[in-house]
Parts: structure tokens; sequence; C-alpha cells
């Protein structure tokens, strides 16, 4: 009875969180807000589960994974179930970390049978290291696009104007800015 | 910078995002490839001179499919291994089925061919450079796979770096075949699928490096 409660779950939260990221994809910035926040929460309980030794870490690689998410969303097929996709994100960067750490993977509990939506944590700690930072070593293009545009919220014609960039240029810029980020955040941890 | 305002930050002005982003990529690096390989292939080695008449042979023609099979079943393969969570099952015999095809076609036309015969269909007369032609007809749709992989989100980067080696090697055979004057089934199963492995084994050695994210 509980199995199918615990199931029941499971399903609903990948239900309602595939619907909020199909309505991202398509344009609504406030789905994708809260597609992003409630996959936060498990997330962290996911990841910290699984670095109980390296607890200072977990806020850091939540919001590693919450940028692979961002960067890598255009491969989620929209009619394809949602937790393989989270989980597999999730682990690769778990993976990547530890490696990076020097730990062997292979004796590591990286699948407890406990699937990534399966439990919440919303206890946010605080990050090591600095977001706001790394963005200050991007080139000029990509952090100016990124500031305006997703910093302060306007729109991609008000950024080309102060910027001096195309529209094209200014959406470049923050797409690839914020993947050079991504590669950054690595290099740093 | 905290979590939450990191969420805003991605959150905001996120846009719209297309959904087969991810297949025109792949598309676009299969069509600059095979346009590379074309190249490189009239300008080093040229189109072979019977083209006309080796058209209306059959073998040319299993030849082009063999590759083209390879060609469709590591695209699969590669679609797949570049997008999270995705399973592979029951790739392994789509790959093996045109090799194996050939195999038999080989092994029948080496039994039905006299004794004498037997060595030279096997190693034909361009054995030696065939491999490596295949290889190096392979590199334009290598890099450009590489550049799409690389847009997408590979998570197994070994299997992810074979798998586009083996598109990359099936483009670079198909071209080949345009130049190559071997028509042998046995001279196919063994030099073509040689040449063809190549690629993929250095995409499997490159993959960690270069298709981390």
């Amino acid at each position: 009875m509980q199995r199918i409660d615990k199931e029941g779950r499971l399903a609903k939260t990948e239900e309602r969180l595939r619907e909020l990221l199909v309505r991202g994809l398509d344009g609504d910035a406030r789905a994708y807000h809260a597609f992003l926040t409630d996959l936060s929460v498990h997330l962290r309980a996911f990841l910290r589960r699984r670095l109980a030794h390296l607890p200072d870490e977990v806020e850091d690689l939540v919001q590693e994974s919450l940028l692979a998410v961002h960067n890598q969303r255009h491969t989620y097929g929209p009619n394809e179930p949602l937790t393989p996709w989270v989980h597999a994100i999730a682990k690769y960067k778990l993976v990547d970390l530890l490696r990076r750490r020097g730990r062997e993977v292979r004796t590591e509990p990286l699948d407890d049978g406990n699937p990534v939506f399966s439990s919440t944590d919303s206890d946010a700690a605080e990050a090591r290291r600095d977001i706001r930072k790394l963005l200050e070593h991007l080139p000029d293009g990509q952090r100016a696009s990124i500031e305006c545009m997703k910093l302060q919220g306007l729109s991609a014609v008000e950024t080309a104007h102060i910027t001096g960039m195309t529209v094209s240029a200014v959406k470049v810029a923050v797409h690839r800015g914020l993947r050079a980020l991504a590669a950054r955040m690595r290099r740093d941890a | 910078m905290r979590t939450d305002e990191l969420i805003t930050m991605l959150a905001t002005s996120s846009g719209a995002v297309d959904s087969s982003s991810a297949s025109k990529r792949v598309g676009m690096a299969i069509g600059w490839g095979a346009f590379g390989a074309a190249l490189l292939m009239a300008v080093m080695l040229g189109v072979r001179p019977d083209l006309g008449q080796a058209v209306s042979r059959p073998m040319f023609w299993v030849k082009i499919a063999y590759a083209i099979t390879l060609l469709l079943a590591s695209l699969f393969a590669v679609s797949r291994l570049s997008r999270p969570g995705l399973t592979l099952s029951g790739i392994a015999p789509v790959l093996l089925a045109p090799v194996i095809a050939m195999w038999i076609l080989g092994a029948v036309e080496l039994a039905g061919a006299d004794p004498a015969e037997r060595y030279r269909l096997w190693m034909g007369r361009t054995w030696r450079s065939c491999p490596e032609l295949i290889a190096i007809l392979s590199v334009p749709a290598f890099v450009a796979m590489l550049w799409a992989v690389r847009g997408l989100a590979p998570t197994r980067l070994r299997l992810a770096g074979a798998a586009l080696g083996l598109v990359a090697s099936s483009i670079g055979a198909v071209v080949y075949s345009f130049h190559c004057p071997e028509m042998s089934a046995p001279f196919l199963g063994c030099w073509y699928l040689l040449g063809m492995l190549i690629p993929p084994a250095v995409g499997a050695t490159l993959g960690p490096w270069l298709l981390r994210w």
C-alpha cells in the first residue's frame, strides 16, 4: 500500500514538473521559474544523500546541475518522460564532481534505487562559489548581455541598444555566456 | 549568488526553445561532413573512371547499402546517446546486421570461387590504402559531428564518441565507394570495415575529453 502511494506521488511530481517544463520551453517564463524552483528542491535532496562525505559541495552542485539543465534544455523531447532526463543529468554532474575530487566512482553509492524526484530538501545552504564573480571573467559582450537580459530583465532589443550589438548577437552572447559559465564552474570547482 | 537568485536569472527572458534544434544540428553536421568528404575525394582521389558501368552492377549498390545501413544505425545511436536518459536497447543487432550480412555474402563468394582466385577476392588490389583512405575521408564528418554532439548533452562520453565516429566513417565509406574500384564482398567485409572502425576508436578515446559539459 505504501509502495503504491510512493509511486503515485512520484508520478504526480513527474507530471507536474513535466507540464511546467513544457510550458517553459514554449516561452512561459513563469512556468519555467516554477519548474526550476521545484526541481532544485529535488536535486538538493538527491545530491545531498550522495554527497554525505562532501556536504559543503552540495549547494554548488545543485547550482551547477540547474545551469546544466538550463543549458541543455533543448535536448529534452517534450513527449519523453522527464524523470530519466533529469536523473541522467544530475548523475552525470555528480560523477563529474566525484572524478574531479579524485574519488573512485565505482565505490560510491550512486544509484540507491531512489529516483531523483523521490524526496525534497528546501534547506538551501550558502554556495561556496559565487556565480556573480564567475560572470566577471566572461568576455565583455557575453557578460554585458547576461547582465542586461538575465539579471536586470531587459528585453533583447533594449540590451542590443545598450551594448551596441545586434539583437541576434545579444541572444547568441547570452547562450554562449551561460555555456562558458558552466565550463568555468567545472574548472573552478 | 544564492540558488533562488540563480533560478531567477536563468528563467528571466529565457524565451521559447526549438525542440527540433538537436536534430537540425546533427542534420547540418551530416550535410557538411558529406560535402567535405566529397570535396576531399574529388581533389585527392577522383571518381573511379568506370563509374558509368559500375552503377549497373548490383555489387556497387550493395556496397553503398552496406555503408548507409551502418550510417543509419550509428545515427540512431548518436541521437539517443546525445540526449540524457535515453537507453540504447536493441542497437547492437542493428549495428551488426549489415556486417554479418556482408560476411555471409563474402563466405558464399569465396566458397564459389576458384581457390586460386580467393586470395585476390579478399585482398583486392587496394587493401593497403583502403582503410586509411576511408579514415581520411571521414575527417570532415568527424569534426562536424563532434561540433554537433558538443552542442547536445551526451552522458556516456566514450560511447557517444564511438557512435559519432561511426557516423563519420560511414559517410566516409559512402563517398569512398565512388572512387574505390573494389567490388568483392570479402574485401568490403574486411578492409572497408577496418577503415570504418578507425574513427570510432578515435572517438571513443577522445570522447571523455572533447564531449564533456
